[in-house]
This record gives structure tokens, sequence and C-alpha cells, in this order.
């Protein structure tokens, strides 16, 4: 049996997701704090609120429309660096639902846009640390959110390889990365909204 | 934290307003957008010059538009960069045909946003090319971080490029000359006091009330060396030895010389580090062709000072940073 996304579930992952984000903003953004800039809860938030208040503007009826808003409204409305990554992933799970709406593939899709557009891989302390593992948990059908806290935490011990925690050479390890928090939330609000 | 503001989350729209309607005789601000844009009346038909990132470097970078320097300037949310819908339409203010250069300090954020634009604009038709100031020298190159920063050498970039389109180079041209001219610019600065972003409302790091930090970013990115507080003199004779190994030797070369406050340092104290470093390189037998002193690339209320070295390997570049612009920032070569 595969995992097909339907329309109304990306509506429900959206806004379960905004929610999250916006109960969680001080905390991803004390966690940027302490490797970043710490605005990363904030851009955000303020992204999440407009995606949520534009696919109920837009009335999207595809999960390729609700995919290509969302990705729009976080590329024009977050800024930073998180904007780009997310928007390209959003970007990219829109092309490839054109094909095929198996969420593995999507995620795999999205995955893929993240590291394209920001150069990074496994174990750079970004995102990607929890996106690329999700990615191949899904096709197994065996991803929990036990294992989406895992993989976030095992950015603690990685030492920052891109972006402004790289900076911090050694002192980048310690500190879970806001970029895998942030994802973290994604991922368990999809666990939540397809359930 | 104290500041002088209004709601946090408003302070990018209020202080572009308070901008552009405190300066129209140079800006104004492009409906719906952070974009500050030129107003005068002097344009000629050029190559489109725009730059942009996170406030909370002012003058950076709207203060930098004008005639002679930049088209637009994209304004970001503080410390953040601005989004590629942003740039996008800098890009089509500032296009008149002949293309448009973006030029984008390195950090990921403002890389990624600049480089998503340029592709929008691709599918308008519109050429766009983008040059990557990188003059932190407190960072070494690696394949292991983001690489090298880009900070206060910006402007100089700006003011050379700037000069060249007007004086009618193409985009191409433009960015051969930007990409020399990066090549050969190397900043380093320290740090007294970090900043506050006000929408976090905590200082960005700590440090002892006696301690400074050599190499702090311009968003409080961490240095390479901590100490306590030592005289300018001293101060400058660890800079000027980095920036010594960065160009592999000042002697008998001839440089323009930027020296840079960060926001929380008085010019007082600017001109007396300025003294110092021209002593010193009059002890090294260093020609300092042209100088500038002043607050220019901020980190908000961050106190302490860069100093950018910038090699005149050609003429023409010394011609540019001379040559006349009308901007808040740089100055008004017209007002006499």
């Amino acid at each position: 049996m595969i995992l097909v996304l339907n329309n109304e579930q990306v509506i429900e992952w959206m806004k379960q997701y905004q929610e999250q984000i916006s109960k969680n903003k001080h905390m991803l953004s004390e966690l940027d704090d302490a490797i970043g800039d710490g605005d990363h809860g904030n851009n955000m938030d303020r992204g999440m609120t407009e995606v949520v208040k534009t696919l109920e503007e837009k009335n999207p009826s595809t999960i390729t429309e609700s995919f290509k808003i969302i990705a729009m409204t976080l590329l024009s409305k977050v800024g930073g660096a998180s904007g780009p990554l997310y928007g390209t992933a959003f970007l990219e799970m829109s092309k490839a639902s054109k094909e095929d709406a198996e969420l593995a593939s999507l995620i795999e899709a999205g995955a893929q846009g993240i590291a394209k557009r920001g150069g990074a891989t496994a174990g750079d302390k970004t995102m990607l640390d929890v996106w690329l593992p999700v990615a191949s948990e899904l096709k197994q059908k065996s991803l929990t959110s036990q294992k989406l806290e895992d993989f976030m935490n095992l950015t603690k011990d990685m030492q920052a390889k891109k972006g402004r925690a790289s900076y911090l050479g050694e002192r980048s390890i310690g500190f879970v990365d806001p970029g895998a928090a942030s994802s973290k939330m994604l991922f368990e609000t999809l666990l939540s909204a397809i359930k | 934290m104290k500041k002088i503001i209004n709601d946090p989350s408003n302070i990018l729209d209020e202080m572009v307003s308070g901008l552009v309607r405190s300066y129209p005789q140079y800006l104004k601000r492009l409906e719906d957008t952070f974009v500050v844009a030129r107003n005068d009346s002097n344009k000629t038909k050029k190559v489109g010059i725009v730059s942009g990132g996170g406030s909370g470097h002012e003058p950076l970078h709207a203060g930098f538009v004008g005639q002679g320097m930049l088209d637009a300037a994209v304004c970001g949310q503080v410390f953040t960069s601005p989004t590629p819908n942003e740039v996008l339409a800098a890009i089509k203010e500032s296009d008149q045909g002949q293309g448009v250069l973006l030029i984008v300090k390195n950090y990921a954020g403002d890389v990624m946003n600049f480089d998503i634009a340029k592709d929008l604009a691709d599918l308008e038709d519109i050429r766009v090319e983008q040059i990557i100031v990188d003059d932190d020298i407190s960072v070494e190159d690696s394949t292991y971080t983001q690489g090298k920063r880009g900070v206060a050498g910006t402007i100089l970039v700006e003011k050379i490029i700037g000069a060249a389109a007007q004086n009618g180079a193409s985009l191409d041209e433009l960015v051969a000359l930007g990409n020399e001219v990066i090549a050969k610019t190397n900043t380093i600065g320290l740090a007294l006091e970090p900043a506050t972003v006000p929408e976090v409302g905590k200082p960005g790091f700590e440090i002892a009330d006696d301690e400074i930090e050599y190499g702090v970013g311009i968003h409080g990115e961490p240095g390479y060396k901590r100490q306590k507080l030592v005289p300018s003199k001293e101060l400058v004779e660890e800079l000027v030895a980095k920036l010594d190994k960065s160009f592999n030797g000042l002697e008998n070369k001839k440089f323009a010389v930027l020296i840079n406050g960060l926001g929380g340092t008085p010019l007082m104290e600017q001109y007396i580090f300025a003294n110092d470093v021209l002593n010193k390189l009059e002890e090294k037998n260093v020609q300092a062709a042209f100088t500038k002193v002043g607050t220019f690339v901020t980190s908000i209320e961050m106190a302490g000072i860069s100093l950018t070295l910038l090699e005149l390997t050609n003429d023409e570049w010394l011609d540019n940073l001379n040559a006349d612009a009308q901007t808040i920032g740089w100055g008004d070569t017209s007002v006499k």
C-alpha cells in the first residue's frame, strides 16, 4: 500500500504546522540565538501565518496548487535562509505532485530541492538532517514521532558546515539546529494530519 | 532594551518610510515594497545597480542609493535577507534595457534570495548578474563554512561599480571589475559591545565590561580572539598585522583606507583610531591614496570599529572612488 496525500490533508497539515510554529516560536528563536541570529521563530511564524491566510483566500483544489501557494508565500514572506529553503522544498513538491502524489516521493523531491538550493549534504547540521532520513523512513512506512525527535536531536552533536552557525566551528556542537527543529515540527504535524 | 521604536514588528516599515520622507530629493519607496530607489532627475541610460540585505546596517544599503552609486536597495527585516519578490521589484525598477548588476554580501540567505530573484528576472527577459562581496578576513575561506562574510568593504565596491556604471561600463565589464575589486578588498573589525535585535530583545552575545573581541561579524557572529581592552594604538597593531598577512605584505603598496564605526562608537573614537591607522601605515611606507572615516556599515548599536584596505592596483579605481556621488550615506559631492 502506498500513502497518497490529498488536498484536505495538506490544508490540515499547514493549519497544524502554523499552530505549532506559533506556539514554539520563542523556543525556535532561542535555539537560533545559540548558534545563529535568533530570528528563526519570528520569521517562520510570519511566513506560516501568511500561508494559512493565503490558502483560505485562494482555496486551491489540488495538492499541486496548494504546494505552489505555500512555496510562493514562504519565498515572499519569510526571507533569511529559511524562506528560500522551505520555499524551494514546497516548490519541488508541487512539481513532483504533478506526476505522483505518493508521500515519500514528494518529501524526497522537497529534500533534493533543499540540498540543491543550500548546497548542504547529510551531516552538515541543517534541516536536511531531518528531511533526508524522513524521506527514507516514509519509503519504508516506518516514520514515527519518536524517530523525528531522534533525527532532530542527532544534529546536536554535529558541527555546522553551512550558514551562520558554521562560523562557530566546533562551538556549534551541543546545540540542536533550529532548521532541524522547525522541520521536525513540520513532519510531526504531517503525521498528525494524515492519521 | 532601550530603543526609540514603536512596535518591534513594524520597524522596517516605519524606518523605510521615515528615510524616504526625510530625503525625497534622493529617494523614493516602491509601492507595497521595502525597496528604496532613486528619486532624482539626473538619471541616465546605464546598467542598473542593485544591492540590499537585512536591515540594521544603516546607512547601508538604502543610504547609498543615488547618482553615482546604487539605483535601488532592497531592505530586509532586521538582520534577515529580503525576499526574492522584493529583489525582483528593485531589478525591474532599475533595468533600462542594459541589464542589472546585483551586489550581494556573502551570507547564505542573501545569496539564495538574490539567486532566486535572478531566476525570476530571467523569466521576464531581464539580464541580471551578481557579484558576491566577501571581504571579512576574520573568517578563513573554507569548504567547511559559509566562507568569508561581506562587511564594510561593500561600500567601496558599490562606489567603484556605481561610478563605472555611470561612465557607461557594460554589465559584463562591471562583473569583471567587481570581482577584481572584491579580490583586493579586505576588512577586519573588533567589537566592544554587542547589538540587540529589537524583536529578539536581548544582546546577540555577552562580553565582559573590560573585554573586546576581534573579528566579530556585523550580525554579532563570533570573532577569532577575545582579550582585555587595550589602547587604540595596540588595537590598530593587531588589525594591521592581520591585514598585512591577508595582502602578503602592505609595504610600498597603494591603498584606499576605510575606517567604519559599527553603530555605537562615536566619531571621536573613530578619528583617534584613524590617526593610529595612518601612523602605522606611514611607518610601513604604505600610501593611503584615499581615506574615508565614518559610520557606514553598522550592526545596530554595536560598539566597535572595522578597518578596510583596498589595494589600488588600478588607477581607475581611485578615480571611481573620488567620482561624483549624490547619496545620503557616501555624501553629496555636488553640494559645495
